[in-house]
């Protein structure tokens, strides 16, 4: 195992941000750590690299125990969401700089910087300062930063989270091929659903300083443990105590066993997408999404009384009763 | 943890030395000879004359600075004119200068001898060596404060209250009372409060322009200075204890009004 | 629409001005005159006398031994002042923004001291403890230890005020990020802390120069009015040819003073620029 985590605590004040949290991640695999905020994800990854100390629990890295180390000696990267460019130095200074505290020969430095910024594809903009780059490009700077001391593993803090849609779609691609190429085991916290399942081998789920579920995102999805991971990986309707995902509703315009009867109140064409909300004699609204040949099928359109199959929604009868 | 300790210890240790221990000597040997000695000291005729006449300066240096400051303040943010830049390059001056030299440079005009002074002569007035001058000098020295406190509070507050104001039927007079003022408070009295720490604390300026005649022109801090050349290190002390007094209450009043500008 | 642009504020905020024209140009003629009858005419008067016989004489009067003397130790004393000024007051700025402890808002407070203090004050109270009568027995009196002691007190607040909020906004990622990438504390502090401090640092060294430079009343009691001591600053020479009347060599004085001072408020504030120029965002 790259890295792993044995029953770490971590408290801050009245606050438990982390109670006893156990993960391994596997040696060359890219880990996502979901989970809404304060869910204990970001603290989480803070402890594997050193900056907070864990008030309970271990940390090893590729076997070795890093608990007691300082960031300084654990031989980790890390790339921030605020990405923590250095501000008076230039970007190959920012990428230099981890080589350089190491005292690195210089030919080395000067090949090892340049290969780098080839790669995050910041060559020509070697001597600009970080104030002069734009968002993206900061954070592919922090990552070839990160990168130039050849970390044992990488740890991304919310790295996309401060850049508008566009340049995060395009980054989180980008982060995926480098993976593919670098091939150094990766950790990345965020909140968004959408890019932890892009990117991951494997998905971490968190809630209030706990692992929730973790596994690879299609199982996860399919297979959720809980209804907090169901309906943070994705829209879930809730139907009694009942919980079904838009599209895996099925419309009939017959009665049928099982078959609830509902009233189209809006449909939405989103090009191959379409959307449709429903109302169900409880007054409740229900999300569907269906397929554009689906929908013509059916010919949906407000006002129609249509009867919904809601085979395929889940119940989570433990949790309920934990709750209760 | 260590170096985090001895690092706070160095500082606490360099304030000590140099700004604590002094000032606590100070206050440990004014009363050394008891307090009725301080009250004798605190009462001579001269010592009280010295500390009225600060006051009466003071005061004089903080009208005349806070309506030139306020007006100032308000014309550089809401009406710059071609120019505005030199005039706050101006406003600044007093702040660089040695007082000694601010204290030449008054004599060079108003003194006996100096470009106004055969006029003044010849209408009667004496400016050096008398009140007037020593007026003039606090003032000099003191001009910057208000203006620049208020200033960045102009800006800050913006003038959208104001032409709300104006909107509602409200003449300017009228607006500035009761919209600008209010809403510019916490700055003027921060410049209110540095202006008379100065004036109550200046010397070196005052001592080149003032006649330094004991119950006549002596100001609090040249009392100081003259009961220590005077080998009266007690009343030195007890007129300096004052003065630190006043420095204190500035500092507490500093820190009040900081606090609720920030709230 | 032209309206909603924001540059369209400026001319109505224009047309508002012209509506009290009147009163305003009245208004600015008065604060004019008041700054020019205060401060402007007296520093003309000066630069006239000092200059009146031409830059020759202002040479002259720089090379009289004495004279010379006086500058070489108010600006000698005043830049190792000003260095110790630095390291103490970032020490200070930077116990005071990161460490706790209990007392910190009183210490922060007191910092300020000096500021609210009347200088013949604040030198009298050196020169009691650290004086000819010394109770710890130390006497720094007519000493250029003295004055240096003296400078320290006044010039305190400088360095530590114009530190102490960059500090507080100083990102504290970047030191992580630092950290992880394996440098030390030390090299943290003298590679990441230090340079995002520096312009600070210079506009609150130049400032402390520019005091130091020419501080009159805490140095009066230390320094004696001796000029055989050589402990005479240049403030003090000027204030006794003023008592002596000689107002044409103390102008002289002045204006080198006055040049100083502009030149060292000119040249940090240039290099604090300087320094914070390429990464300001």
């Amino acid at each position: 195992m790259a890295i792993t985590v044995q029953g770490v605590s971590k408290r801050f004040g009245d606050f438990q941000a982390l109670d006893k949290v156990s993960i391994e991640v596997e040696d060359g695999s890219l880990t996502s750590i979901l989970g809404p905020s304060g869910s204990g994800k970001s603290t989480l990854l803070r402890v594997v690299s050193g900056l907070e100390h864990p008030d309970q629990g271990r940390v090893l890295i590729f076997g070795e125990d890093m608990t007691h180390l300082p960031p300084q000696k654990r031989g980790v990267g890390f790339v921030f969401q605020h990405y923590a460019a250095f501000k008076h130095m230039t970007v190959w200074e920012n990428v230099a700089f981890g080589l350089k505290v190491r005292r690195r020969p210089k030919r080395e430095i000067q090949t090892k910087v340049a290969e780098l910024l080839e790669l995050v594809q910041l060559g020509g903009l070697a001597e600009r300062y970080p104030g002069q780059l734009s968002g993206g490009q900061r954070q592919r700077m922090g990552l070839a930063r990160a990168l130039a001391v050849e970390p044992k593993v990488l740890l991304l803090d919310e790295p996309f989270g401060a850049l508008d849609a566009r340049v995060r779609q395009e980054l989180r691609t980008w982060l995926r091929r480098l993976h593919d190429e670098v091939h150094v085991t990766t950790v990345l916290v965020t909140h968004d659903q959408e890019e932890a399942m892009e990117i991951s081998d494997c998905v971490v789920v968190m809630n209030h300083g706990r692992i929730e579920q973790s596994g690879e995102p299609r199982r996860l999805y399919d297979h959720p443990d809980s209804e907090f991971v169901m309906s943070f990986l994705g829209y879930a309707n809730r139907i009694g105590d009942s919980l079904v995902r838009p599209h895996d509703i099925r419309i009939h315009l017959q009665p049928g066993a099982d078959a609830l009867a509902a009233t189209v109140r809006r449909v939405v064409f989103l090009g191959f997408e379409v959307r449709a909300e429903l109302e169900i004699p409880e007054g409740q609204t229900v999300r569907v999404q269906l397929t554009r040949s689906q929908a013509a099928e059916l010919s949906l359109a407000p006002g129609q009384t249509i009867y919904v199959d809601l085979a395929h929604s889940r119940r989570f009868p433990e949790e309920r009763e934990a709750a209760a | 943890m260590i170096a985090r300790f001895s690092l706070r210890l160095v500082a606490l240790g360099y304030l000590a030395v140099l700004l604590v221990l002094p000032v606590a000597w100070i206050v440990w040997s004014a009363f050394g000879g008891g307090v009725d000695a301080v009250w004798r000291s605190a009462t001579a005729p001269y010592a009280v004359h010295a500390l009225l006449l600060s006051v009466l300066i003071a005061v004089i240096a903080v009208i005349a600075n806070t309506v030139f400051g306020v007006v100032t303040a308000l014309m550089i943010v809401r009406h710059p004119f071609p120019g505005v830049s030199i005039l706050n390059a101006f406003v600044d001056l007093p702040l660089g200068l040695s007082p000694v030299v601010v204290g030449l440079s008054l004599v060079l005009v108003y003194g006996a001898t100096g470009w106004l002074g055969p006029w003044l002569t010849a209408h009667g007035i004496t400016v050096i060596f008398s009140l007037p001058g020593m007026i003039l000098a606090t003032v000099f020295v003191t001009l910057p404060f208000v203006v620049r406190e208020v200033v960045p509070v102009v800006r800050e507050v913006g003038s959208e209250q104001e032409e709300a104001s104006r909107t509602l039927g409200a003449t300017a007079w009228q607006t500035f009372w009761r919209i600008t003022l209010p809403s510019i408070r916490a700055g003027v009295i921060y410049g209110v409060v540095l202006t008379m720490a100065r004036a109550l604390g200046e010397f070196g300026t005052v001592i080149v322009v003032a006649g330094n005649i004991p119950g006549v022109t002596q100001t609090l801090t040249m009392y100081v200075e003259a009961e220590f050349q005077n080998f009266d290190p007690r009343g030195a002390y007890v007129a300096s204890l004052e003065l630190a007094v006043l420095a204190i209450l500035t500092l507490v009043l500093m820190n009040v009004v900081r606090r609720k500008g920030v709230a | 629409m032209a309206a909603l642009s924001p540059a369209a504020a400026v001319p109505r905020r224009g047309g508002v001005a012209r509506t009290d024209d009147a009163a305003a140009v009245v208004v600015r003629g008065l604060s004019a005159g008041y700054l020019s009858l205060i401060v402007l005419l007296p520093l003309a008067a000066l630069l006239w006398t000092s200059t009146r016989g031409g830059i020759g004489a202002v040479w002259q009067t720089i090379t009289i031994p004495t004279v010379l003397g006086a500058l070489e130790l108010t600006v000698g004393v005043s830049a190792i002042v000003v260095i110790i000024n630095a390291v103490f007051g970032t020490l200070i700025a930077w116990v005071l923004v990161r460490d706790s402890f209990r007392g910190k808002s009183a210490v922060n407070a007191l910092i300020d001291l000096p500021f609210a203090l009347p200088t013949i004050v604040a030198g009298l109270t050196l020169l009691a403890l650290y004086g000819p009568s010394s109770p710890v027995h130390v006497n720094v009196a007519y000493t250029r230890m003295g004055i240096a002691l003296a400078l320290l007190f006044v010039t305190l607040p400088f360095v530590t005020r114009a530190v102490q909020p960059v500090l507080i906004a100083l990102d504290r990622d970047m030191e992580e990020a630092a950290a992880v990438l394996g440098a030390g504390s030390l090299a943290i502090f003298r590679r990441i802390v230090l340079p995002n401090l520096g312009p600070a640092l210079l506009a609150g060294a130049g400032l402390s120069f520019a005091r130091a430079l020419g501080e009159f009343g805490a140095v009066t009691l230390i320094a004696g009015n001796n000029p055989l001591r050589g402990t005479q600053v240049m403030s003090l020479v000027i204030f006794g040819d003023i008592q002596g009347y000689q107002f044409s060599s103390a102008a002289a004085l002045s204006f080198i003073l006055l040049a100083l001072s502009l030149a060292v408020l000119l040249v940090f504030g240039r290099l604090s620029r300087a320094l914070s120029g390429h990464h300001d965002r």
